[in-house]
């Protein structure tokens, strides 16, 4: 605020960032302690003791000969196989993003060129889609997909997670593309162009933010899904969310309680890098539905 | 666009989501009317020196082949739905008219999984979507009035509780206020009490699970009210100045105001949200505390047995609820469809 007359009163200004520092705190302390209590062993990271050990990492010395160990990540990406879960994270990410946005896109031009009144009944449908908690849905494919021996791989994970991805990236689109002029396309038309022609050589160009802002939450979807892929995934197909999971069951024998530690350090990495780069069109995807409607 | 365009474009998409959302509802609510078949018996006649018994033993190959026949299961009707696991009826009117006090019929139905975990959701829902909307606009407010360079920074911060997922999100909490986790031994110093554990109380693990559920969605709240923040009318804030208001009267009157179809939105798509609160009940490991419908679905499709008809009667139930916490939303959308047009 550049006015004089806006300007806070130092108290109100000493309160405001002392309020925005403990939001920093909590928002970012968590992290950053679990990142640093990784490198330790768990008599560190939980520490009956004194909870300094956790910053000293004295147990960790005493044991491993250095303040810091990599052994729960051995211990979760060797021997616990998280290079797998890694992998078909990756697989499963990639394959969604492709197919959704690829449909996606095609789906919610449509409804954004389309002036007749059944597209608002199909972005409804799409909105009531949207609020089904994905676990509601699971209970259903289960049986089916028993019987047509579809369950377990990733596949079929990678399209239910399209489909329960579809309302959400249609709805995004769907918006981005009534932002891109009619006039634009139209001209198109007239000059000679098929609506198909049209939207290829002359929407595509100039459509990619939208497309990679919805592409990001695509991503982060299937990124972040627990309840879709530890039903239906077979465990050697487990992608990472699941597989962490499934470190919990066991984690009554010492040390694996840190491989859960490091795979989830592990599994926040990429999503911190991806929000360093990427903070506009997060930001930008977050609001575009709310300060339209 | 014509009709047939229209619908070239957009048929993969209506595809995917009738194959994989519409009709798996479908599934859903028939399978909730069906029941596992029952073991097929057998009885035989063993007659021995001693007399004659009876004995009856399962035909497991009859067993399995029912089971393979006719997968759904037997028709059950409705009785799933009222059975102890979902409504349970019976204990509920058994309950009433047994009832000592409204207190005691409450702590009944607390017995009741069902009820147990509807009671769970519901506090959630209802408590963490206002905190975080009051928690949101604080930030953003705060944030607004920060220097430039450091406004991108608390974003970028902010932004991480929200993106992670639930379950890692919950998991980085409960080993913090685990009893030798530092926030857990912070509490037991401050409460001077060394066997202090968050773990062992259910009032204090519902505290935890709401508190998460802040942390992890204030970030949405704010993000959305800060971009509000940008629109401000500066000649409006400035007038309410000129007539006197106090910068806790221009809040209030102006900028409070402004953000409300923010509120709105914010509120409603974080009631549909938290309404599914699931990961994080799994993450504090606090199913002996605090169930939620989604997690007894998630609970009943587990495991060895998976029990399918119970899941799905739940489903539908979970539905339902959505459906009602999702009206207002498209009553909201039709008015405003209709104003368009």
């Amino acid at each position: 605020m550049a006015s004089k007359a806006q300007r806070m009163p130092r108290s109100l200004r000493t309160a405001t960032n002392l309020f925005v520092l403990t939001w920093l705190i909590l928002a970012a302390f968590p992290f950053l302690w679990t990142l640093w209590g990784s490198f330790k062993i768990e008599a560190d990271f939980f520490s009956i003791a004194n909870w300094t050990d956790a910053l000293t990492g004295d147990k960790t010395q005493a044991i491993h000969g250095s303040r810091f160990t990599d052994a729960g990540y051995q211990g979760a990406w060797v021997q616990e196989e998280f290079w797998r879960a890694a992998i078909n994270t990756l697989i499963v990410c990639f394959f969604v993003v492709c197919t959704s946005l690829t449909i996606g896109t095609l789906g919610g031009y449509a409804l954004s060129r389309s002036s007749y009144r059944y597209t608002f009944w199909l972005l409804i449908t799409a909105l009531i889609f949207r609020a089904m908690p994905p676990i509601t849905l699971v209970s259903g494919y289960l049986l089916p997909f028993f019987e047509w021996n579809l369950w377990g791989i990733l596949p079929t994970t990678i399209i239910v997670l399209v489909a329960i991805n579809q309302p959400f990236t249609l709805w995004m689109l769907h918006s981005f593309f009534q932002n891109i002029p009619k006039e634009l396309d139209e001209s198109a038309k007239v000059d000679g162009c098929t609506q198909f022609q049209a939207f290829r050589r002359v929407i595509i160009p100039v459509m990619w933010p939208g497309v990679i802002t919805t592409g990001l939450f695509s991503f982060l979807l299937a990124y972040n899904d627990f309840a879709v892929t530890t039903m239906l995934l077979a465990k050697e197909n487990q992608t990472m969310v699941p597989k962490i999971a499934s470190f919990l069951g066991t984690t009554q024998t010492e040390g694996n309680v840190m491989f859960a530690v490091a795979a989830v350090v592990s599994a926040t990495v990429p999503l911190f890098i991806l929000v360093m780069f990427f903070q506009r069109q997060i930001v930008s995807g977050l609001t575009a539905g709310a300060v339209k409607g | 666009m014509k009709h047939r365009t229209f619908f070239w474009f957009f048929l993969p998409t209506a595809l995917a989501m009738l194959l994989f959302i519409a009709m798996p509802i479908v599934s859903v609510v028939t399978q909730s009317l069906f029941t596992p078949h029952e073991a097929v018996l057998i009885t035989s006649e063993n007659c021995g020196p001693f007399g004659c018994k009876t004995e009856t033993t399962i035909d497991q190959e009859a067993t399995e082949a029912l089971r393979a026949e006719k997968p759904l299961g037997r028709f059950a009707g409705l009785s799933i739905y009222l059975d102890r696991g979902h409504l349970a009826i019976a204990e509920v009117s058994d309950a009433w008219t047994n009832r000592e006090s409204f207190g005691g019929f409450v702590s009944a139905l607390g017995n009741l999984p069902f009820y147990r975990a509807i009671g769970f959701t519901l506090t959630y829902t209802f408590t963490v979507t206002p905190l975080l909307i009051i928690l949101g606009l604080m930030i953003a407010l705060a944030v607004n009035s920060l220097h430039r360079h450091l406004k991108g920074l608390m974003i970028f911060f902010s932004l991480l509780p929200m993106i992670v997922n639930p379950l890692v999100g919950s998991l980085i909490l409960f080993w913090m206020i685990d009893a030798r986790g530092i926030i857990g031994s912070a509490l037991q110093w401050m409460a001077g009490d060394p066997d202090l554990s968050l773990k062992a109380s259910t009032p204090m693990m519902w505290i935890a699970i709401i508190v998460y559920g802040v942390w992890h969605s204030a970030p949405f709240a704010f993000v959305v009210f800060y971009a509000g923040l940008q629109t401000l009318p500066k000649d409006q804030l400035e007038s309410a100045q000129i007539d006197g208001a106090t910068r806790w009267q221009q809040v209030l009157y102006v900028v409070v105001p402004h953000l409300m179809p923010l509120v709105t939105f914010v509120a409603l798509i974080q009631l549909m949200d938290n309404f599914r609160v699931f990961e994080p009940i799994v993450g504090f490991n606090a199913a002996a505390h605090a169930t939620s419908l989604s997690w007894i679905i998630f609970n009943d499709l587990g495991g060895e047995t998976r029990q399918l008809s119970a899941a799905s009667a739940t489903s539908v139930l979970t539905i339902l609820g959505v459906a009602i916490l999702l009206s207002p939303v498209l009553v909201r959308t039709w008015r405003d469809f209709k104003g368009k047009t």
